[in-house]
């Protein structure tokens, strides 16, 4: 964001030239990079192909995309104002990130337009130095802002993104669930950071009350890794649970979590564990003075032949 | 604020109404000690539903009485302990352990009837 501001106000010009001479360099630029449109676009087209840059997309749609940039690109530079621009570089972002274009690319494709555009201002004021001195003046400030504009864009594009996702798991958050009456189940999915560390006990802890849940089984079997913090949180979600009347079994410890919680010397020895959920609950079961018994009689096993 | 105790059965049950004061814990403290002896009671229910904090003078004192009841051969219970409270309590690192807890009263007095069974 402070990139951007400080971009916003610097001026487009260097010492040497005027505000007035910027304008008309840039007009003539313009008028050049119009002209060649063709040439250069395939130029590009072309590196952006030989960098290996978009590897994620067809050279079709490199090259429909090279052209609207392109022209997004030289109107930037004629107009002087980056809205336009900004919104296009959004827009395209939202197109290219769920193909999986990554930042490093995004760059890369403006910058190397910027290199093809100063390539083709090379050849043409190769003959005049000072020229080509002033022009290069008035091009390449203006350039970086729009390699800076697309780039900001992309990349908050992409924390919109992650910053959604980030809701929506947190909106996918662990149901408590009633088994027997008095019995409840708590199976926790993917990674456990602190805040949802918290957001679990609080809900277990609601649930107990609301349940009048005399056992809990904690399923940890969807936890792939377990740090010191979690495990602690995961004793203090146990002694907690305790002090509402409830005693916790916690079910399906991995051989990696059981390795790392004895390695970093967690101390579990609070802790109720059984090895899988169905264990969890018969365990439970027979706290609460449960007996499932079945009513028939098993099906005979096949008698040998 | 002095604690009602009740007398229920062989049980004493001290139903906490408001937020206590260090010297009113102390005082429930002596008084519920003094009855278990009195009322030769089995058991004592500690009910704390109506306090939304739990400083680390009232756990201790919670704690003390669970320890001087045993000693006099009464079983304590504390029950009614707000979700929010037991959450705070661990991340303060303000256990009860070894003292038994219960969601509310009516499972206090079952624990307490169940270990009057196994004791015949």
């Amino acid at each position: 964001m402070k990139v951007k501001d400080t971009q916003a106000t610097a001026p487009l010009q260097t010492q040497q030239p005027t505000g007035e001479d910027t304008k008309g360099l840039l007009r003539e630029l313009v008028a050049h990079l119009r002209q060649n449109r063709t040439q250069l676009r395939e130029e590009w087209a072309r590196r952006i192909t030989q960098a290996k840059l978009l590897t994620a997309m067809t050279e079709e749609e490199i090259f429909a995309e090279a052209t609207s940039v392109y022209d997004n690109y030289v109107e930037a530079l004629e107009t002087g104002t980056f809205e336009a621009l900004q919104a296009y570089a959004r827009n395209l972002s939202e197109r290219i990130i769920p193909r999986g274009v990554e930042t490093h690319e995004v760059v890369g494709i403006v910058l190397l337009l910027r290199d093809v555009l100063a390539r083709s201002l090379f050849g043409k004021y190769h003959e005049d130095f000072t020229k080509l001195n002033r022009i290069l003046d008035a091009y390449e400030p203006a350039a970086n802002r729009i390699a800076n504009t697309v780039a900001v864009g992309f990349v908050q594009e992409r924390e919109r993104i992650i910053r959604q996702q980030q809701e929506a798991i947190r909106e996918l958050s662990t149901p408590v669930l009633q088994v027997r009456e008095r019995l409840l189940i708590l199976p926790i999915i993917g990674v456990i950071d602190p805040q949802r560390a918290r957001q679990l006990t609080e809900q277990l802890l609601r649930a107990i009350r609301t349940n009048r849940a005399k056992v809990v089984v904690i399923d940890i079997t969807g936890v792939a890794a377990m740090d010191s913090n979690v495990a602690n949180h995961l004793v203090q979600t146990v002694e907690a649970s305790r002090l509402l009347g409830a005693t916790v079994i916690v079910t399906g410890l991995s051989p990696e979590i059981a390795q790392t919680l004895v390695t970093i010397g967690v101390d579990l020895s609070e802790m109720a564990t059984v090895g899988d959920l169905q264990g969890g609950i018969e365990e439970a079961e027979r706290l609460l003075g449960y007996k499932v018994a079945t009513l028939a009689e098993p099906a005979a096993p096949p008698q040998p032949a | 604020m002095e604690v009602p105790i009740l007398k229920q059965g062989h049980y004493l049950i001290a139903s906490i109404q408001s937020a206590l004061t260090d010297a009113d814990l102390s005082q429930l403290r002596e008084a519920l000690i003094a009855r278990v002896g009195k009322y030769r009671a089995r058991g004592v229910i500690v009910d704390v539903t109506a306090l939304d904090v739990m400083d680390s003078f009232a756990v201790r004192t919670l704690r003390d009485i669970a320890h001087m009841a045993r000693l006099r051969g009464s079983e304590t219970v504390i029950v009614g302990i707000q979700p929010e409270v037991a959450f705070a309590m661990v991340q303060l690192g303000l256990s009860l352990k070894g003292i038994v807890t219960a969601l509310d009263l009516e499972e206090g007095l079952a624990f307490l009837d169940a270990k009057a069974r196994e004791r015949g």
